[in-house]
């Protein structure tokens, strides 16, 4: 079979860092190519100088048998490349079919959009490849798995047969990964090619023809799927040997340390995206809620931390209630919170890592005495710190936004950690992060458990959910669909849950 | 069992429902006390309504007794309020309708008692002085649209006034004055559009430099020049009224919609056709990604650049329009400062305005009436001091952006550089 793409000694260059160093990949027509990967690793730079959102320093691109230069996502589009953005490129206050027409728009007369006209190429093209989009929607009005297909639909409607895309799986639940997988397959049916990007070993054995893994900016082997174990891609990934399995203990709860009840709590946008929700978190326990993510586990943490106020509903800690909507009061009873996003709620990234090593307790002693904080003891609070917890940084002085995002979670930790905790609240702990700052955080989380701290863990991560918690609950559309213990629960159960299904065996459990 | 939302929203709505109907039985008590109490019983007040000079054919003026209006007025308020108050109106919009209602025509009747208050006229000065704030909602929608923030179309708009006064005396054309504004507006917007685009100069801080640029350049051209030679620099003469044929004949509406001249006409049409581009053409989709989600548009080869610039250009285009209307389409002759804040009300009107050109045109009306209430207020010589009258407009945007809006949704992107990577 014909390559019909090919990238020759592909390299480039950032100022410090050498993204991609000499990279050579071949796509074969009608195959699927999975470029695994850690962050890092050079991944996203190579296909975004492929689709011309950046220039090579050196190599070639040959796309059908011919050398092109691709000077920017126009050049692409004409070259039968399309992609699949990770952060969706969809505009959510239009519809489907202005998202798709964008860039291309038919007119009639010269002048008026040619909505209908868009609106019938999508659902030729929804039918052929079993897409199933309904072209009037709002992008917002629609869940994550079916804005990937109009993200797909986009590509083709430029007739693209070569098709990028940028870790598709990360917001899916399992079972619209199947739906997506299968989609794949009806795409390499009709003569389309692929290139599957991932991080996520299990996905690339269930889809790839062929397997390239790229470590820090070169290509550290390519293999056939057949050929290949687990192990085998973690190591050339990673670049030594990966323990893909966290090791613990059995749990030890003891008393009730975290009490929801019947809580209801708004979004931003006024939905009721919690609604009567009911658990309790025991000291030496793991709790792990497990869904989708937008099924409310955002606003449910936002509410137990104090970043927003419940319409109603109670919560306990320790067994004594909590005012709605007061961080500060939750944070000095003892609560630890590692937030969902880092950037935004868990640094201030213009800060020095210092001062961001003491955000919870600034103003107690020893940071600050009366009015004046005290610069010596923060710095070597910080030293300190940056050691225990391995915090790899030129130095405490740096802005915390130079820091790699798993040397930005463990700034977090280590804050958080620092002080004395009862409660851990820690919403997706390792999203973003490399195999070995998982494995660290995991670790440390499963440490804080068993000195008797009681842990919520949220987690889009079903994976990990299953690997650190002791019982698991699943959220779906605001609600708690069931809690099992996890050494009952498996994944097409908890599966089935974070669709709203109820299976069988979850319901005698 | 769970709670579902439309049971939050119940209660919520059971909320909303006891506030407007308690506003309404103050409005009602408002009224007595203001009004009814000062109103002569037995006088009456009469609305002209028609327009000396107007096509139009003459209808009768409408005489009403004052006091039983104002009373009428009381009552009205005060059953809707207490109706709202036991069963609930659904619609929001006739609750404020009714408010707002009850309220002026009882302020009208008891302000004009004994007197006659020609409501047509005031009307027509309405739709009048909403035209230059509603040139600069448009020019704040068009660039906003696209993710600019524009806060210099005050001092685009003084630029332009001056321009516009001086090109029309000298030519002795006031078309060629209009273009002058035109291509005025337009080269400051380009100004503006350089420093945030390409430099990525702080919106604000572009915005502010060119209103005060604005400021200080006209009042030097005034001090130095156009005041040593007033007629030979500063004294154009206005566009004249265009009546439109038949449909100037029509009571009411003739004098109001079509006895304008040209700015007017061309507010309209520039409105009208602002939404079809901004909805219904390849341009308003790009424009309107561009302010949502530059990447996405980036990323599918739109050049978010190009975008932004032809935006903010053809907004400053639209201010120097409204620029123009201050001398050539008003009072033929420049003062400094003339434009009085009317950029920055327009601002308002378009965050009033949702950001849509229908929507910046209507509140733009809302702010004209005030700004001509007060002037024909103190005509009649209310008992209310004249300064306080002058801020109406002002306390009415204060009014409006603090209280009514509530959080209305711009671009998302709005006020963002753009970096490509």
């Amino acid at each position: 079979m014909a390559n019909v793409l090919e990238l020759h000694g592909v390299t480039k260059r950032f100022p410090g860092v050498l993204a991609n160093d000499h990279i050579d990949i071949a796509l074969k027509e009608g195959h699927i190519l999975a470029l695994l990967g850690e962050n890092g690793a050079g991944k996203t730079t190579l296909m975004n100088i492929l689709y011309g959102l950046y220039k090579p320093d050196e190599g070639r691109i040959i796309v059908h048998g011919e050398e092109v230069d691709i000077h920017g996502p126009n050049d692409a589009i004409a070259r039968g490349i399309g992609m699949v953005h990770q952060h969706f490129m969809l505009i959510p206050v239009m519809t489907v079919i202005e998202n798709v027409m964008l860039g291309v728009e038919p007119t009639v007369n010269g002048i008026f959009l040619d909505k209908a006209r868009v609106a019938a190429r999508i659902r030729e093209i929804s039918e052929q490849f079993g897409l199933d989009v309904d072209p009037d929607s709002y992008i917002k009005d629609l869940p994550v798995g079916i804005q990937q297909r109009v993200e797909i639909i986009k590509v083709l409607y430029r007739n693209a047969n070569i098709l990028i895309l940028d870790e598709p799986t990360a917001v899916l639940t399992p079972q619209e990964v199947d739906g997506l997988f299968q989609i794949l397959h009806t795409l390499i049916e009709k003569g389309k090619s692929i290139i599957f990007i991932t991080h996520k070993l299990k996905e690339v054995m269930a889809v790839a023809d062929e397997i390239t893994v790229l470590r820090g900016g070169r290509v550290a082997g390519s293999v056939l799927p057949q050929e290949a174990s687990l192990e085998k891609l973690a190591t050339l990934m990673v670049g030594r040997d990966v323990n893909l399995v966290v090791m613990k203990k059995t749990a030890a709860p003891t008393d009730v340390v975290l009490e929801v009840q019947d809580l209801y709590v708004r979004d931003e946008r006024e939905n009721l995206t919690v609604q009567g929700v009911s658990f309790e978190v025991r000291k030496g326990e793991v709790l792990g809620i497990a869904g989708v993510q937008g099924n409310g586990q955002t606003e449910l943490v936002y509410a137990l931390t104090g970043l927003s106020e419940p319409v109603s509903g109670q919560i306990n800690l320790m067994g004594k209630p909590v005012r709605h909507g007061r961080p500060r009061e939750i944070l000095e009873r003892g609560v630890a919170h590692i937030p969902e996003d880092r950037q935004k709620h868990g640094l201030i990234l213009s800060f020095p890592i210092h001062d961001n090593m003491m955000l919870c307790t600034y103003y107690q002693p020893p940071f600050a005495r009366g009015i004046t904080l005290q610069q010596k003891v923060i710095l070597d609070n910080a030293t300190e710190l940056v050691k225990q917890f391995d915090v790899r940084t030129p130095s405490i002085y740096v802005p915390a936004s130079s820091l790699s995002g798993g040397n930005q979670q463990k700034v977090i930790v280590a804050r958080e950690f620092s002080r004395p905790i009862e409660l851990l609240i820690a919403s997706q702990p390792t999203r973003g992060l490399d195999v070995g700052s998982i494995e660290y955080i995991h670790n440390r989380i499963i440490e804080k458990r068993d000195e008797g701290t009681g842990v919520l863990l949220v987690s889009s991560e079903l994976d990990e959910i299953i690997a650190l918690s002791d019982r698991i609950a699943v959220m779906y559309h605001g609600q708690i669909m069931a809690i099992v213990p996890a050494a009952q629960a498996t994944k097409e159960d908890l599966g089935l849950l974070m669709a709203g299904i109820q299976p069988e065996s979850a319901r005698a459990a | 069992m769970n709670k579902t939302n439309a049971q939050f929203e119940n209660i919520a709505f059971r909320r909303a429902r006891v506030r407007f109907g308690l506003t309404l039985l103050g409005v009602g008590l408002l009224i007595y006390f203001l009004f009814a109490v000062n109103t002569q019983p037995g006088v009456r007040t009469t609305f002209g309504l028609n327009v000396s000079g107007s096509n139009a054919l003459m209808i009768p003026d409408l005489s009403i007794p004052a006091l039983n209006v104002v009373h009428g007025m009381v009552a009205l308020a005060v059953f809707f309020g207490t109706f709202q108050l036991a069963r609930g109106i659904r619609s929001t919009g006739v609750l404020i309708a009714v408010i707002v209602a009850t309220f002026f025509i009882a302020f009208l009747s008891w302000a004009a008692q004994d007197k006659s208050f020609n409501l047509v006229g005031m009307l027509n000065s309405s739709l009048v002085r909403a035209t230059p704030i509603a040139l600069a909602a448009l020019c704040g929608v068009i660039s906003e649209r696209s993710a600019v923030i524009n806060i210099g179309i005050e001092g685009i708009m003084l630029v332009s006034a001056q321009t516009a006064v001086v090109a029309a005396t000298v030519s002795g054309n006031l078309y060629i004055g209009l273009v002058t504004a035109v291509l005025t507006g337009g080269l400051l917007g380009a100004m503006h559009a350089h420093l945030v685009i390409r430099f990525k100069v702080d919106q604000t801080v572009s915005g502010v430099a060119i209103n005060i640029i604005g400021a200080g350049v006209t009042s030097f051209v005034t001090s130095r020049f156009l005041s040593q030679n007033i007629d030979g620099l500063n004294n154009s003469g206005t566009f004249p009224v265009i009546h439109i044929p038949l449909l100037s004949k029509i009571p009411v509406l003739g004098p109001v919609l079509f006895e304008n001249n040209i700015i007017v006409y061309l507010t309209i049409l520039l409105v009208i056709a602002m939404h079809i581009m901004l909805f219904y053409t390849a341009w308003g989709l790009r424009t309107r990604a561009v302010g949502e989600h530059p990447k996405a548009a980036d990323t599918l080869g739109v050049n978010v650049y190009l975008m932004r610039y032809v935006n903010v250009i053809i907004g400053g285009m639209i201010a120097g329009i409204g620029g123009a209307y201050f001398t050539i389409g008003s009072v033929g002759r420049f003062n400094e400062m003339m434009t009085s804040g009317k950029g920055f009300i327009g601002m308002a009107a378009m965050i009033f305005g949702k950001w849509n050109p229908f929507g910046a045109y209507t509140s733009s009306m809302i702010f004209g009436f005030a700004d001509s209430l007060q002037v024909k207020l103190q005509i009649l010589r209310v008992g209310i001091p004249s300064e306080f009258l002058l801020m109406a407009p002002y306390i009415v945007t204060m009014l409006v952006l603090t209280g009514i809006v509530g959080r209305a949704n711009p671009p998302a992107a709005d006020g963002q550089p753009y970096e490509k990577q």
